[in-house]
């Protein structure tokens, strides 16, 4: 009974734990409901995915009105991984918030901090878990319009300029989205999905279908940050409160980048591979996010910056695997999304923990913390291997992937680029790394201690699957490659 | 297979060291005691190893298997072991001198430094018995990281300030170039294998989709790819690493760090490509003269360097290129020659070290110009020297001159003229920087000097230094009639015997 209607649940019960929030008024009691929420939607995620890799896809009638008609979830292998990458970071970062969100919100306001992240974990599981374009335009609305508010809260006034940027940018590219889905659904007369995949094939060089295609592409790029679309990523992730920070790092990004994935499988591989140039300009504009963004990271003051700016980066990884396609390159960039998804999580709670516990995130601050949080900084340091690529972590795989796919395709240059950023990665988590181990202790966290259990414990989990999951490859690399499967159509 | 299981341990019994001398971190004497022990115990682990390799056997074992087909494993041929025995024979030797220098240097946070050593020596030991290019990968960044905090333990600005070339330069080049050759490889081959005659040859032909200057492409980012082979124009970290206490720079500059990287070097020339296969493209033709050249400028500037360390830092820059010149040249007698000259060199080298470093401690002298006398002071330290720097000119009665003789047989026989000079006058370069600094101590006492010092073997290292160098010194002189032994245990390698 309760298995049947599982595709639903993931969805409403954050929906509905955000007016709980509201009407509970206080921010303990909604943080304890947002936790229980965010514990269920993973135990569901991973009843779904279970579903899914035992019986093949899974389909929820909204309603009961059947697919043209009313609005269907429907869940594979991919999106079944996207919303497992989702539900665990929310389980892991929601707990974390306690300490965190009460040290960096207006108390008064806590509350409502706690009712806007159900919104924005109700949006990014429906932006995953629909089989309706329209559904997915409303829900990235919710996600958006949710993450704008929550950067809003962050703990200086840059906070709101950095939060207009983001809504402004952002609802450009809902603009894009909403344009490019009215025309698909203009030529096609269907907005789910799995119907548009089919009858988009035979009209695939109309004017409008290409016109669909370019505007939802521009707009989802703008949500995914590719390069040069990525402006309003710093600022948001740099002024957001950290636990925010931590979230949206770790999935906003992602799951626009589903949605790419999503493309690639509504207009099928033929069209985005062998008739337009697209790889070439994924490619080179992902490889541009990749360096530019690398390189930015090492000039930056403030480690949240820096983080963000490696964000750019990883964005560029993933979408670069897009971009050279097949299952190598698709397989790369799917398990990159799992993979940078732990470390940049584990890496900015860490940051969050050094925020709390120094009152500032400036790279000069964190002189010598390494002897004061030892326990913080072992964390960011083995998360940061994994953001590295180090061999014997999860974010090597990725990498490997992705090199041994541009060497298929003979793009050697791109194998090379690659190693380059990677070479860049080490220099700029060397910088934090020199400030927090081999510098006599900052006067500014002089008394600082370590970080509260609450907080340890969530940065540790996500430390150790980003060791765990570069050892034992068969969950994410598996799930990964059977979902690249499902994008090139070779499998269910 | 019986000794697979030795492997893993021979991994392990270091990071055991390690985590005992953490423990017994306030208690020197057992400290140092738990370093002894598990050198020693890592050196017999190796050395059981040897019967069998000896007679063809092969063990290996699996540790963990990434992806299907990618994995770390563990096996144990002829130039392996040969590494392993040397590092964990050197571990030993050298925790006896540092006893003596540390504690009279007065060195702070021993226990870290012992520590680091243990971890460095266990990469090492790992990236010896390594079974594929993944696995030695692995270990060689791990050494990379295990020896950093080695390099800085001064904690000054000066020692950040090398420690942060030595980590630039070795992991800018393997994150680059030695990753992007072993992508290469994996996607060319589907294997990282190391297997005998090499990954690319199908019988007499290479195999498909691949080119003899793909060959020479991929080689050269393998041998620019292991920056710790200090090959121009990635030598610099080596001098920077020069910051470090001196017992540092002898196991770690001397042997660890420098010879993994030339064993990296020698282990892909021969278990990846083949030597058959590199000897058929000419895949080394046009590097062979990025070794020479790194050969002789290197040499020259030893002799221009005046503080102590650096010259030896110099000296050993020009010492392994010798081994890369020996991969180069890609036949029986250079691989041989590579083979015998990572032992031998490492014996006479970290002898210089010793001596260096007991200068320093007894005199407080850092450079050649300060040097008049102490031949008197410190006669049997000096002695040690000299035959060190017989050893690393080649010249007959040490090992020495084993490797010199079958490299320059070795460039005949690839019909390098050419190479064959450049041996000859990188030897004779050596005698410019090597024997200078002895001549001078030996040449009398320095009127200036305090009388204390003046008197015959008043000043000579401490004791446990001095039985240290005093061994080194031996061995490598002894190298010289073992030269059978070494040719023989060398010649289980494929394309040599």
């Amino acid at each position: 009974m309760i298995a049947s209607h599982l595709p639903v649940l993931q969805v409403v019960m954050s929906l509905v734990a955000a007016p709980l929030c509201m009407v509970l008024h206080r921010g303990r009691p909604a943080w304890l409901l947002s936790v229980a929420v965010s514990w269920a939607s993973l135990a569901c995620a991973v009843a779904l995915l279970l579903q899914v890799i035992d019986d093949g896809a899974v389909t929820y009638a909204f309603g009961g009105w059947a697919a043209p008609v009313g609005i269907e979830y429907r869940i594979d292998i991919l999106n079944g991984f996207v919303l497992l990458i989702i539900a665990a970071i929310s389980a892991v970062v929601v707990p974390y918030s306690l300490r965190s969100a009460a040290d960096e919100i207006a108390p008064e306001r806590l509350w409502l901090f706690y009712a806007v992240l159900n919104l924005l974990l109700a949006g990014l599981f429906g932006i995953a878990i629909t089989g309706d374009l329209f559904n997915v335009f409303v829900f990235l609305e919710i996600s958006s319009l949710a993450s704008y508010a929550l950067v809003s809260l962050g703990r200086d006034r840059r906070a709101l300029t950095a939060a207009f940027r983001y809504l402004i940018l952002g609802t450009l590219g809902a603009t894009f989205i909403l344009i490019g889905i009215g025309l698909l659904y203009a030529a096609t007369g269907t907005l789910n999905m799995a119907d548009i995949a089919v009858r988009v094939q035979g009209q695939l060089d109309s004017r409008t279908i290409l016109a669909a295609f370019a505007f939802l592409t521009v707009g989802i790029s703008l949500k995914a940050a590719l390069f040069p679309l990525h402006s309003w990523l710093p600022g948001a992730y740099a002024y957001a409160p950290s636990a925010v920070t931590a979230l949206l790092a770790a999935t906003a990004t992602k799951v626009a980048i589903y949605l790419l994935l999503r493309m690639v499988f509504l207009f099928g591989p033929d069209f985005i591979y062998e008739e337009l140039p697209l790889s070439e300009v994924i490619v080179t504009l992902a490889l541009l996010g990749v360096l530019s963004g690398s390189a930015a990271a090492l000039l930056q003051t403030d480690v949240k910056r820096l983080l963000a700016y490696s964000s750019v980066a990883h964005v560029g990884y993933m979408l670069l695997g897009i971009g050279l396609g097949g299952m190598l390159g698709l397989g790369g960039g799917i398990v990159h999304l799992f993979n940078h998804a732990m470390a940049k999580g584990a890496v900015f709670l860490a940051v969050g923990c050094i925020v709390l516990r120094v009152g500032s995130s400036e790279l000069a601050s964190l002189q010598g913390i390494g002897r004061r949080m030892p326990w913080t900084m072992a964390a960011f340091v083995i998360a940061a291997f994994s953001l590295i690529g180090v061999p014997l972590t999860a974010g090597f795989i990725g990498k490997w992937y992705l090199v041994l796919a541009a060497m298929e395709r003979g793009w050697w240059w791109v194998a090379a680029a690659l190693l380059v950023a990677g070479a860049l990665s080490v220099l700029y988590m060397w910088r934090v790394v020199e400030q927090a181990y081999f510098h006599e202790p900052h006067p500014a966290n002089a008394d600082a201690a370590e970080a509260p259990l609450s907080m340890l414990v969530p940065l540790w989990v996500l430390a150790a699957a980003s060791v765990y999951f570069g050892i034992d490859t068969s969950l994410n690399a598996g799930l990964a490659a059977r979902a690249a499967a499902v994008v090139l159509g070779i499998a269910p | 297979m019986s000794g697979s299981w030795t492997l893993l341990l021979a991994v392990i019994a270091p990071v055991a060291g390690a985590a005992a001398v953490g423990l017994l971190g306030r208690r020197p004497n057992l400290r140092e005691a738990a370093s002894l022990i598990a050198a020693a115990v890592t050196f017999g682990l190796v050395a059981s190893l040897v019967p069998t390799v000896l007679d063809g056997g092969r063990p290996a074992f699996l540790l963990l298997e990434l992806l299907p087909g990618f994995s770390l494993r563990l096996h144990a041929e002829p130039l392996g072991v040969g590494f392993g025995l040397i590092a964990s024979s050197l571990w030993f030797v050298t925790v006896v001198y540092a006893i003596g220098y540390m504690r009279a240097h007065h060195e702070e946070n021993q226990t870290r430094f012992y520590l680091f050593f243990a971890l460095a020596i266990a990469t090492t030991v790992g990236a010896a018995l390594a079974a594929n290019l993944l696995t030695l990968y692995v270990f060689y960044e791990s050494l990379t990281l295990a020896t950093y905090p080695l390099v800085t333990h001064g904690g000054g600005d000066k020692d950040r300030a090398g420690g942060r070339t030595y980590l630039t330069i070795l992991l800018g080049t393997s994150l680059t170039f030695f990753l992007l050759a072993m992508a290469w490889t994996w996607s060319l081959t589907g294997s990282l294998a190391f297997v005998d005659g090499g990954l690319f040859r199908d019988g007499n032909a290479l195999i498909d989709g691949v080119t003899p200057g793909l060959i020479a492409v991929l080689f050269a980012l393998f041998v620019f790819g292991a920056g710790k082979a200090a090959i121009m124009p990635f030598h610099r970290w080596l001098p920077a690493a020069m910051v470090a206490p001196t017992p540092v720079s002898a196991l770690l500059h001397a042997v660890a760090v420098v010879k993994l990287g030339v064993f990296t070097i020698l282990k892909i020339s021969v278990y990846t490509f083949g030597i058959g296969t590199l000897a058929m493209v000419d895949a080394g033709q046009l590097l062979q003269y990025v070794a020479a050249a790194t050969l002789l400028i290197a040499a020259v500037i030893a002799i221009r360097e005046d503080n102590l360390k650096r010259r030896l830092a110099y000296s050993t820059i020009s010492q392994l290129a010798y081994i890369v010149l020996a991969a180069m040249l890609a036949n029986r007698f250079s691989i041989l020659a590579g083979g015998m000259h990572i032992a031998i060199h490492a014996f006479a080298k970290i002898t210089l070290f010793f001596c260096a470093g007991a200068i320093l401690v007894s005199l407080h002298k850092t450079t050649v110009g300060e040097l008049r006398g102490v031949g008197r002071a410190m006669p049997i330290t000096m002695g040690a020297w000299l035959v060190a720097s017989f050893c690393v000119i080649g010249l007959p009665l040490t090992g020495g001159f084993w490797s010199k003789w079958y490299l320059a047989q070795g460039a005949l026989e690839a019909g390098e003229p050419l190479m064959f000079g450049v041996i000859l006058l990188g030897s004779l370069l050596a005698m410019g920087y090597l024997l200078p600094p002895a001549i001078r101590a030996f040449y009398g006492p320095d009127p200036a000097a305090p009388l204390a010092v003046r008197a015959r073997g008043a000043a000579e290292a401490p004791r446990f230094s001095l039985a240290a160098l005093v061994f080194t010194a031996a061995v490598s002189a002894a190298l010289f009639f073992a030269a059978p032994q070494m040719s023989r245990w060398l010649q289980g390698i494929e394309g040599i015997g």
